[in-house]
C-alpha cells in the first residue's frame, strides 16, 4: 500500500530564516505518525505544508498521492486538521459548529445531522449541543475543534498539539478517541511536545529540531538508539552482588551500589538473556531484576542536547517568523 | 466520553465533495455570519439602536442649528445618515474577518474543500443584508420624525440601491484591511483614520459650499460625497445625472479593484 503521506525533501524559509531545510519522512497508511520536536523545531510548518495552507519553497508533499500543490482541492477533501488553537465559532452552538464545516465539505444534509449526533456523543458535548460555544470550557472547545476536524470522516487526520492546553483527564480522553480512529481506519498525524503522548499513541515517531529531522523510528528503536538500556539486578546480600558484578562485566558496564547493580547495555532483551544465563549457571539468585529503557525525554536530550520543553533563542526567533506569516 | 465506536472514515475521495461550490459555500457562510450578528450583542446594537439614535439625533440636536436653502433639514440630511451608517457599518466586514484570522478560523476554512471566493462573499453578503435591514429601520424612523422625500418611488428605491450598492464596495475595502491586521481591535483602529474624514469631509450633513476652499476640492469629488449627492437627487426628485453616474463608477471601480485584491490576500493569509 503506498504511504497516507508523504514528505520528501521539504523546504520552507520565512525571511533569513530558514523554517525546514529538507524533511523527508512517510506515514503508512492506517498507523500514526508522532512528529516531536521543541517549539520552532518546524512541526506545525509541515503540517501547514501538508493540509495547503502553505506553499513549499522546495520538495515534494503528498498526501493519498495527491500534490499539496497542484491537487491542493483533492487534498482538502481527504484530510482534516485541528490545529493549535480553537478554531471554533463561539456564537454558534456545537451543533452548528458540526452543520458548518459539514456543508463547507459539501456533506449531504441527512450525513451531516447523523454524522454530528455521533461525534456529539463520541466526544462528550451531547449534554452541551445546542449551548454557544462562548459558555464552554477549554477542554470542550478544544474537543469540538477536533470533533469538528472529522465530520466528513476523512481518511487522513492532522493534529498539531491536539492535548496542549488540556488537563490531564482531557488528554487520556483523546488519546482514546484517536486510537479509535486509528482502529477504524484513520491515518493520524500528529505533533506534540509531550513525549508521552508520542510514546503511547505513535507507531513511528520523527523527531526534528531546527527544520531537520534528527531521527526516525519507532519508540523503542528512538531508545535503542541511545545504546544503553539498564538492567537493574537486586540480590538480598554483598557477597552475591561482588560476585555477580564481576560475572556480569562481560554483559556490559556494570556500576554496583550496594547490594543493587546496574548493567548499561546496547541490546536489552538479548543481553537480559545473558544475565540470567550467567546467573543461573553461577547459582546466583537475584531478589529482583529489571530492565529498564531509557525515556523518551533521554533520548531527546541525548539527539538534541537540550530537553523538549527547552527553548534556546534562535527558536523563539523561527518560532516568531512562522506566527508573522 | 462514551466508547462506542466511531464511522470509518472514507477511504474514496468524492470528487463531488472535492469540487467548489461557490454559491453554495458563500451562502453556508453568510448564514453562519446572520447567526453571528444576531448573537452578537455589540453587533446588534450597531445595527438597530444606534442609526435610530442617529437620525434622532440630527434632526433635533443639530437639525435646528444647520439651514440648507431651499430644502427642509430633515429631507436634506436623510441620504447623508443612510450613506454615513453604511459607511461606518462596512468596518464591521473587516473587523469579522480579523477576529475569524486572529482567533484561527480562516485556517480551519481554508483547510477545507470550500471555494476560496466563499468566505469574503458570504460576509459581505451577510454585510449587505444587514445594511438592507438598516436602511429599511432608518427609513421608517426618519418617516415618523418628518422625512418627506419627494422623489418618484422607483427613483427612492435605486437610491437606496445606491446607498446599499456603495456599502458593498465599501466591505471589499475593510475586507483587505481586515486580513491585513491582526485582530478585530487593531482593523477597527486602522480603519477609522480612512473612513472620519471621508464623512465628515463630505456633503452628507453640511453643504460643501460652507466649507473652507481647500477642503471644497476635497469634499466635492470623494467617493461619500458623489454618493451622497447622487442620493439626495433622487429622494429629493431631481433628475437623476452625473451625481448617479459618478456614484455608479466609484461603485464599480472600488468593487473591481478591490475584490481581487481581498481574495489574493485570503489566499495568502493565516
Amino acid at each position: 500500500m503506498p504511504p497516507a503521506i508523504l514528505v520528501e525533501n521539504l523546504e520552507k524559509r520565512f525571511g533569513d530564516v530558514q523554517a525546514l531545510c529538507g524533511v523527508s519522512f512517510e506515514v503508512p497508511a492506517q498507523s500514526v505518525l508522532g512528529l516531536l520536536g521543541p517549539n520552532g523545531a518546524g512541526k506545525t510548518t509541515t503540517v501547514r505544508i501538508l493540509t495547503t495552507l502553505l506553499r513549499p519553497d522546495g520538495g515534494r508533499a503528498e498526501v493519498l498521492g495527491h500534490d499539496v500543490t497542484r491537487d491542493d482541492r483533492l487534498v482538502r477533501a481527504s484530510i482534516g486538521l485541528a490545529g493549535q488553537y480553537a478554531a471554533v465559532d463561539e456564537n454558534l452552538t456545537a451543533h452548528e459548529n458540526l452543520r458548518l464545516v459539514g456543508r463547507l465539505t459539501h456533506v449531504e444534509e441527512p450525513e451531516i445531522k447523523r454524522r454530528s449526533d455521533e461525534l456529539l456523543d463520541r466526544f462528550d458535548l451531547l449534554h452541551a449541543q445546542n449551548r454557544l460555544v462562548r459558555t464552554y470550557s477549554g477542554g470542550m472547545r478544544r474537543r469540538l475543534d477536533v470533533a469538528a476536524a472529522l465530520v466528513h470522516r476523512p481518511p487522513v487526520l492532522f493534529l498539531d498539539e491536539p492535548t496542549t492546553g488540556l488537563d490531564p483527564q482531557g488528554r487520556t480522553d483523546l488519546w482514546a478517541v484517536i486510537e479509535d480512529l486509528v482502529d477504524s481506519g484513520t491515518t493520524v498525524l500528529l505533533t506534540t511536545q509531550y513525549l508521552e503522548e508520542a510514546d503511547r499513541l505513535a507507531r513511528n515517531i520523527v523527531v526534528i529540531d531546527h527544520g531537520t529531522v534528527i531521527a526516525e523510528g519507532t519508540s523503542a528503536q528512538l531508545k535503542a538508539r541511545l545504546g544503553s538500556t539498564v538492567i537493574e539486578v537486586g540480590f538480598s546480600d554483598d557477597e552475591s552482588a561482588k560476585s555477580a558484578a564481576e560475572l556480569l562485566s562481560r554483559v556490559g558496564a556494570v556500576t554496583r551500589d550496594g547490594r543493587c547493580l546496574r548493567v548499561s547495555v546496547s541490546d536489552g532483551a538479548k543481553s537480559m538473556l545473558e544475565t540470567v544465563r550467567a546467573l543461573d549457571g553461577a547459582n546466583l539468585a537475584p531478589a529482583t531484576m529489571a530492565l529498564r529503557e531509557p525515556t523518551l525525554d533521554d533520548v531527546f536530550l541525548a539527539l538534541t542536547g537540550h530537553t523538549a520543553e527547552e527553548q534556546p533563542e534562535a527558536d523563539e526567533k523561527r518560532e516568531r517568523e512562522e506566527e508573522a506569516s | 466520553m462514551t466508547t462506542g465506536a466511531i464511522t470509518a472514515p472514507d477511504l474514496v475521495v468524492d470528487e463531488r465533495r472535492a469540487a467548489p461550490h461557490p454559491i453554495a459555500d458563500a451562502l453556508t457562510i453568510m448564514w453562519r455570519n446572520l447567526l453571528n450578528l444576531a448573537r452578537n450583542p455589540q453587533l446588534l446594537v450597531f445595527a438597530t439602536i444606534q442609526p435610530v439614535i442617529f437620525v434622532l439625533m440630527f434632526r433635533y440636536v443639530f437639525g435646528g442649528a444647520i439651514r440648507v436653502p431651499g430644502v427642509p433639514y430633515v429631507d436634506y440630511l436623510m441620504p447623508g445618515i443612510f450613506v454615513q451608517t453604511v459607511v461606518f457599518g462596512s468596518l464591521t466586514t473587516g473587523v469579522g474577518l480579523a477576529e475569524d484570522l486572529h482567533k484561527g478560523l480562516i485556517e480551519r476554512f481554508r483547510s477545507l474543500p470550500m471555494a476560496r471566493s466563499a468566505v469574503l462573499v458570504g460576509r459581505t453578503l451577510a454585510d449587505l443584508l444587514r445594511n438592507l435591514f438598516v436602511v429599511v429601520l432608518m427609513s421608517v424612523v426618519g418617516l415618523i420624525v418628518g422625512w418627506r422625500p419627494s422623489g418618484s418611488l422607483p427613483a427612492i428605491i435605486f437610491g437606496v440601491l445606491l446607498v446599499l450598492g456603495f456599502a458593498y464596495s465599501l466591505s471589499w475595502v475593510f475586507a483587505i484591511v481586515g486580513l491585513s491586521a491582526r485582530d478585530g481591535e487593531t482593523a477597527q483602529a486602522a480603519s477609522f483614520p480612512i473612513l472620519a474624514p471621508l464623512v465628515f469631509a463630505s456633503s452628507a450633513f453640511v453643504p460643501v459650499s460652507s466649507m473652507p476652499g481647500w477642503l471644497q476640492a476635497f469634499a466635492k469629488h470623494q467617493p461619500v460625497s458623489v454618493v451622497v449627492n447622487a442620493v439626495r437627487d433622487l429622494t429629493l426628485g431631481h433628475p437623476a445625472g452625473s451625481n448617479t453616474v459618478q456614484a455608479l463608477l466609484w461603485i464599480g471601480g472600488i468593487i473591481a479593484v478591490c475584490a481581487p485584491i481581498a481574495v489574493a490576500r485570503y489566499r495568502q493569509v493565516a
